[in-house]
């Protein structure tokens, strides 16, 4: 132990630390202050920036000691700069889910004391160590900016809907106080570790555990398979769940779990003697190979499929074989790394005979009743807290460490908290499904598309986890929003001993839309038609028939195309007129994607109470993992019930305090959650008007006890409250109304789609193969901008990922568990991103508007593959694009 | 938690060589290589850290040449006011990790870390650059190409550290450039790094150094392509550099960045860039000695 004396945030501090603690550590551990994020321990994420003497360094790579007599500023600190920073980032929306912000803010304070008016090359440069998968940086940047000299924006705290409002959440973001799920921990709580397979597949037996613990007196237990009290096999969709918490004698996946110790506080042991003996089996890691093998990762499902989805109309043989040209190609894509900066935690504890979990998730219902399976626990005994998620992208819907955290808890009566490493986050959760695809595509004379067939084999890994779901959404999509009167679509989810691939933004529509619209651009050069023009020729309108035969209205993906047209032009000349060594591209991808569920029920409610002393309560139960569904839901209940936003206390989600709004997931929540606001929103504004013998025209204000409008009141006060404590309640439920599928994939898979097409400028270097982004104009299709910010801040955070997964994500278990190998886009690697937000509102939607939250993706890599093969005539099969694929490609000339 | 080793941070040479002679420590001073090696909360076995070191520190030219303590930071180094001959340097402690790891990671940890990927020694390569070694018994001095011995290797022995940096008077001629190739932006492993010195007289390419990092298991001196472009003509040097001399001269591997063909291609192709470069861009006040 060392004495360090340090200042910090302006005050003296002491502490008695082993001298080569973190600083990070010793900063949330031994300080209590947790806004200090950390995301890699690694230098890799710069989400533990702080300040020394002003200099902005990794508070997980600094030695304790070396903070002796510093300076040691945090986010939790106050400057004026830090100050202006934080308005700045509230104003330009450039905190989403908010775990990078206080890596951001720190970095962004060290330049701005160094140099007070940076211009966005220099925040770009400066911001270069911080990494965010939310927000494509553009308005980080740009806040940082107006933090200097740049025009401040104004605040906009007030406003219903269509108003560019700040996050009603946001402030806790920007100040360091939201608590993700490593923020909050029971005093006392034991710590847990879990053992993970270091192979793709082996058996494995246990050694002498007993020894193993009793050698350790600060291991508090040891738990295996044997004392799962429930049914040890969780999935995502119950038909489906297979997964064990802690494998069963048999390791299918490189990093899955075999056994969890939890241990006292301060007494981390070293697992690598953990008496676990393997036997390495023959993994099979190739789909197709898996589809031919014997060795079935799961008895019940042979040739190894978890399943299959199918959709058919009309002969497609027959059109192709008469169509006038015919596209055909394979693509292969990568594993891809969800590469939240939050790596999974969370912490459990008991409230009397319930079991409380508080973790970052997407889908606390469901975690609640896989949790009670696992446990053998009646539902009503598990609470699900969702902390603040640092980041989702669809790997925390499924399960990770709960099972652990409820599990210890359960069995030992102690509060425990687990955190993941980067590395074990990396290695244990889902991933988005590699996939390889065959599809051929022909058009008429006129460029008209006439058929389509389209076979997919999506690598699902280990477990089922949204494989299902994966399988029936490529199919529906696989047209892209296009007419196509013959279509044979299929997707098959097959299982190897890889890692489980679940949902990530777009639930495999983003691997069919490079195939898709790569061989459109292809057909439009054979047909002879520009490819705009072709997607024109060819894009949905109102009462077309999809390939499931569901009749379309509100069909935004015309409009989307048409706003690209004069960027269309100006990048093609701009291209044309470039000169110089490097090779200029333009391209173009759009897509569509169905918001909810697949055909099955994804009911939301939502719940609005007014108590007597008139405080307005939301209890608003969907998760909030950055995209803004706070913000979002409470301008739609606001405007409905004709009360400012502001006027609003959120409350949850918790499972104990919020209705099901389901899961954020298939970008349902503006949408679906939306309507149940809305008619929430709407039911209590009627009861407001009756009581209060009011017209619909009436304005409310809420004064104190006494809701007003018209000269007249209503006392709440005097009113009887309800069970809940509420004397006004309305609660209200939305499903969007969707018909099944039958084998031959007809029915009304979703009640609403969103449309986008997204426009790629960019430059080849052929002398190296590498490819540099210049532009990318977005055109989505919303159907009514709730909250404009909001909205550009999905898009040009989806446009990140997109960007990554065209040009440099690979994730290769055991080789690439970590954000210096596993590469993401940094500040340096996004391009100014134009947002053109269209309006074509749906009938179903909250005020007309449909989901967006997946849609953004969607387009981004196959306009870049589309650009590449634009600039340089060669066509790539295979993602990522990196440098020494491009380059092989220009030297093999594929054209 | 780990056992506790135990930690010191002496504030003079002496004391720290002494510790040093005594029993073996891990030398510790930015922390940007030692704490990412380990999952753990704390580092683990005895460690020696350097920072207190005033001797390690500091930017000195003197008749000799230029002393960088080995101690100092990216971000010192890139904020220097320094010869046209260490752009290059320069240019590479900028793109050393972002700038977190710059304010803390320091040049001899950079070299003693031995990274084949390591940005920090294609330009010292290029500048000629020799390694100061103390211990309690005797300095020595060497050829950083020979301090450098393989992947995670040195030639440090036991009881020694590395205390300094000296690019040799005749190192600091010239004017030089630093290319990186990543497959993104910021915060990349180098697939390929060039640092290019390049001395001009009357037009033409009096005296030239070309080194190239991560397409070799230690970053490597390319004498075939130095020896071609010597005496050659400003605008037609780049033209000179041959994609074989290169290739031979490396042993690029296969790896998750980059194949081994590509990184020799594209390790030929940064030299030609930067000579390009070179050769065009004269910096005022760059005498060329």
């Amino acid at each position: 132990m060392a004495e360090v004396r340090f200042t910090l945030n302006g005050t003296s501090k002491r502490v008695a630390v082993p001298p080569t603690r973190r600083l990070s550590e010793v900063l949330r551990e031994d300080c209590g202050l947790t806004g200090t994020k950390v995301g890699c321990d690694a230098g890799d994420c710069g989400a533990c920036t702080v300040l020394l003497d002003g200099r902005a360094v990794c508070a997980c790579l600094t030695p304790a000691a070396q903070a002796q007599g510093v300076d040691v500023l945090t986010v939790e600190g106050e400057s004026p700069v830090l100050t202006r920073l934080r308005a700045a980032f509230l104003a330009h929306g450039a905190a989403q889910c908010g775990i990078c912000t206080p890596g951001m803010l720190m970095a962004a304070t060290a330049l701005l004391l160094a140099e007070p008016a940076p211009d966005a090359n220099q925040v770009e440069e400066a911001l270069g160590g911080v990494l965010c998968r939310c927000t494509g940086y553009a308005k980080i940047i740009a806040a940082v900016v107006a933090a200097g000299a740049g025009p401040a924006l104004a605040p906009v705290v007030r406003g219903g809907v269509g108003v560019r409002i700040e996050r009603l959440d946001g402030a806790a973001k920007v100040e360091g106080r939201d608590l993700f799920g490593a923020d909050l921990w029971p005093e006392g709580a034991l710590m847990l570790k879990a053992v993970r397979s270091t192979h793709a597949h082996a058996a494995f037996t246990f050694g002498d555990m007993a020894g193993w613990h009793a050698a350790r007196p600060g291991v508090a237990a040891i738990f295996t398979a044997a004392d799962i009290p429930g049914r040890n096999a969780f999935g995502v969709i119950p038909a489906f769940a297979d997964q064990p918490a802690l494998a069963e004698g048999r390791a299918r996946f490189r990093g899955e779990a075999v056994a969890l110790v939890a241990f006292e506080p301060g007494a981390e042991p070293d697992l690598s003697d953990f008496p676990v003996n393997w036997q390495p089996l023959p993994a099979l890691t190739d789909p197709t190979a898996a589809m031919a093998a014997t060795d079935l990762l799961h008895e019940n499902r042979p040739g190894n499929q978890l399943t299959q989805g199918f959709v058919r109309c009309g002969d497609a043989d027959a059109a192709l074989a008469t169509s006038a040209h015919v596209a055909e190609g394979e693509v292969d894509t990568a594993l891809v790394e969800h590469a939240y900066i939050e790596p999974e935690a969370g912490a459990a504890w008991m409230e009397g005979e319930v079991l409380v979990i508080r973790a970052c998730t997407q889908a606390p219902v469901m975690d609640r009743d896989d949790m009670a399976a696992l446990l053998a626990l009646p539902s009503e005994r598990v609470r699900i807290i969702p902390s603040a998620v640092g980041g989702g992208f669809g790997s925390k819907l499924d399960l990770s460490l709960q099972p652990f955290l409820g599990l210890v808890t359960l069995k030992t009566g102690r509060p425990c908290r687990m955190v993941y490493s980067r590395s074990e986050s990396m290695a244990s959760t889902t991933k988005r499904h590699p996939a390889r695809i065959r599809a051929r595509i022909g058009c008429d004379g006129d460029g008209r598309i006439t058929a389509m067939e389209f076979d997919g084999i999506f690598n699902t890994g280990a477990y089922s986890s949204w494989g299902p779901t994966v399988a029936n959404r490529v199919p529906v999509h696989a047209t892209g929003p296009y007419r196509t009167p013959h279509v044979r679509a299929r997707a098959r989810a097959i299982h190897t001993h890889g890692p489980v691939a679940g949902a990530f933004r777009g639930f495999g529509v983003p691997q069919a839309a490079v195939m898709q619209e790569t061989l459109y651009d292809r057909l439009a050069d054979q047909a002879g038609i520009d490819r705009l023009e072709f997607r024109l020729l060819n894009a949905y309108r109102d009462g077309d028939r999809t390939a499931t035969g569901q009749v379309l209205d509100a069909v935004g993906i015309r409009d989307c195309l048409m706003a690209l047209h004069p960027h269309w032009r100006r990048a093609l000349s701009d291209a044309r007129a470039a000169g110089g060594s490097l090779l200029r591209g333009v391209g173009v991808a759009s897509c569509w994607y169905g918001c909810g569920n697949t055909s099955l029920p994804n009911p939301s409610t939502i719940r609005i109470g007014i108590t007597r002393d008139g405080r307005l309560m939301l209890h608003q139960g969907a998760t909030d993992i950055g995209q803004g569904s706070n913000t979002v839901i409470s301008q739609i209940a606001a405007e409905a019930l004709g009360l400012p936003v502001g006027a609003f206390t959120l409350i949850g989600p918790d499972t104990f305090l919020t209705p099901d709004a389901g899961k954020t997931s298939a970008s349902r929540q503006t949408y679906v959650t939306g309507r149940a606001a809305l008619a929430a929103g709407a039911g209590l504004r009627a009861a407001i008007l009756r009581l209060g013998n009011w017209g619909s025209d009436a304005r409310l204000t809420l004064d104190g006890p006494f809701i007003r409008a018209n000269g007249g009141a209503i006392d709440l006060s005097a009113l009887p409250a309800d069970d809940m404590g509420y004397v006004l309640r309305a609660e209200e439920s939305y499903d969007p109304p969707t018909m099944p599928l039958d084998a031959e994939g007809q029915g009304k898979p979703y009640a609403v789609y969103g449309y986008g097409a997204q426009l790629v400028e960019l430059a080849v270097d052929p002398g190296l193969g590498t490819v540099r982004l210049l532009k990318i104009t977005a055109a989505h299709d919303v159907g009514r901008a709730i909250n404009p910010m909001l909205i550009e801040g999905q898009i040009e955070g989806g446009i990140a990922q997109g960007i990554g997964m065209a040009l440099m994500e690979d994730y290769i278990p055991g080789r690439t568990d970590n954000l210096h190998d596993y590469l993401i886009p940094t500040t340096g690697d996004v391009p100014p991103i134009e947002s053109l937000i269209i309006e074509v509102p749906h009938p179903e939607g909250p005020y007309g508007a449909k989901g967006l939250g997946e849609h953004v993706l969607i387009p981004t890599a196959p306009a870049i593959l589309n650009a590449i093969r634009h600039a340089t005539g060669v066509t790539l099969s295979r993602l990522p694009v990196l440098p020494h694929r491009l380059l092989a490609a220009l030297k093999s000339d594929t054209r | 938690m780990a056992e506790a080793g135990a930690y010191e941070r002496p504030g003079g040479l002496t004391s720290a060589l002494a510790l040093l002679t005594a029993r073996p420590w891990r030398m510790l001073a930015g922390g940007t290589d030692l704490y990412p090696m380990t999952g753990a909360r704390a580092l683990v076995g005895d460690i020696l850290d350097l920072t207190g070191l005033e001797e390690l520190r500091g930017i000195t030219l003197s008749r000799e040449g230029l002393r960088i303590g080995a101690c100092v930071r990216w971000a010192e180094i890139a904020g220097a006011s320094l010869p046209p001959a260490l752009a290059a340097l320069q240019q590479a402690a900028r793109e050393v990790g972002g700038r977190q790891i710059q304010n803390a990671g320091t040049i001899g940890g950079n070299l003693c870390n031995a990274s084949p990927a390591a940005d920090g020694v294609p330009p010292l390569l290029a500048l000629g650059a020799e390694v100061q070694l103390a211990s309690a018994d005797a300095a020595r001095r060497m050829a950083l190409a020979d301090f450098v011995t393989g992947p995670r290797q040195t030639a440090l022995r036991p009881g020694e550290m590395l205390a300094a940096v000296v690019i040799p008077r005749a190192g600091l001629m010239g004017r030089s450039r630093f290319v990186k190739l990543g497959a993104r932006k910021y915060l990349v492993i180098s697939i390929a790094s060039v640092a290019v010195r390049l001395v001009e007289r009357e037009g033409r390419v009096a005296d030239l150094a070309v080194a190239v990092g991560a397409c070799s298991a230690v970053a490597r001196r390319i004498a075939a392509v130095e020896s071609a472009l010597r005496d050659a003509p400003l605008a037609e040097a780049a033209a000179r550099v041959r994609d074989q001399d290169v290739a031979a001269a490396l042993a690029p591997l296969d790896d998750i960045r980059a194949t081994a063909v590509y990184r020799a291609g594209a390790a030929a192709e940064l030299i030609r860039r930067a000579v390009a470069d070179l050769a065009v861009a004269k910096p005022a006040g760059d005498s060329d000695g």
